[in-house]
């Protein structure tokens, strides 16, 4: 199991290479890739903070959760923070488990919970100023599936 | 003694990430009282709190939630990780 909350870019090729390789009881690789999206057309760049130490922990207990219920035999989550550009790459979610319905559930739930249970802020900065992203009820409706 | 922290917009309206405050308080609510009777900022971030989340010694909570043992209270905003 691998968790970093990190400012630097991540190597997705270079962490999703030997994901779940080498070993006998993995049949399926998940990975989900989250990009700064612009969808207003002015946007400069997202700002994310977040909360040093609850971060990792919280994370941490997300992960466990679904390594217990899909039995994964391996997981990656990288999550940055600080200042980032259209385009760039926020984070990743990769799932190890012996079968595709097992990775495939299992990077939903991880996402689903990433986006509200772990301590992140996003900050829209453009031409206007800045502003504060909220959260979206669905969401929160998102948990309510699993 | 315990420290109480602010996140995104919270942190702003309050002015200041982090804090130490000698309290009596029971509960978060009554630190949120003791807190908003400060100054007009902590009234204005604190206003709704059903617009805030709260984590102590970083796990999540509720705002009726006991402060006794507890070191550190974060405030705020719903996450929007991802």
């Amino acid at each position: 199991m691998k968790v970093s909350v990190q400012a630097e870019p991540f190597d997705l090729g270079a962490e999703l290479a030997d994901f779940g390789t080498g070993r006998a009881d993995v049949g399926a690789v998940v990975s989900f890739t989250g990009i700064v999206r612009d969808d207003t057309g002015a946007m400069e760049a997202l700002e994310l903070e977040h909360y040093p130490g609850m971060t990792e922990r919280a994370i941490a207990k997300i992960v466990d959760q679904a390594v217990e219920r899909w039995s994964l035999s391996d997981v990656t989550v990288i999550h940055r923070h600080g200042r980032l550009g259209v385009g760039e790459q926020i984070m990743m979610v990769a799932t190890a488990a012996r079968h595709r319905v097992a990775a495939f559930e299992a990077a939903e739930f991880l996402m689903d919970y990433l986006k509200s249970r772990a301590p992140f802020w996003k900050k829209e900065h453009g031409p206007e100023g800045t502003s504060w992203v909220a959260a979206k009820d669905e969401d929160e409706d998102a948990l309510k599936r699993w | 003694m315990i420290d109480v922290l602010y996140f995104a917009w919270v942190r702003e309206r309050i002015g200041l990430p982090r804090e130490k405050v000698e309290t009596q308080a029971v509960t978060v609510a009554d630190l949120v009282e003791e807190l908003k009777a400060r100054e007009p900022r902590y009234e204005a971030a604190f206003a709704d709190i059903s617009a805030l989340r709260v984590a102590l010694d970083q796990d999540l909570a509720e705002f009726d939630a006991p402060l006794e043992g507890v070191r550190e209270v974060a405030f705020f905003p719903p996450m929007t990780g991802g």
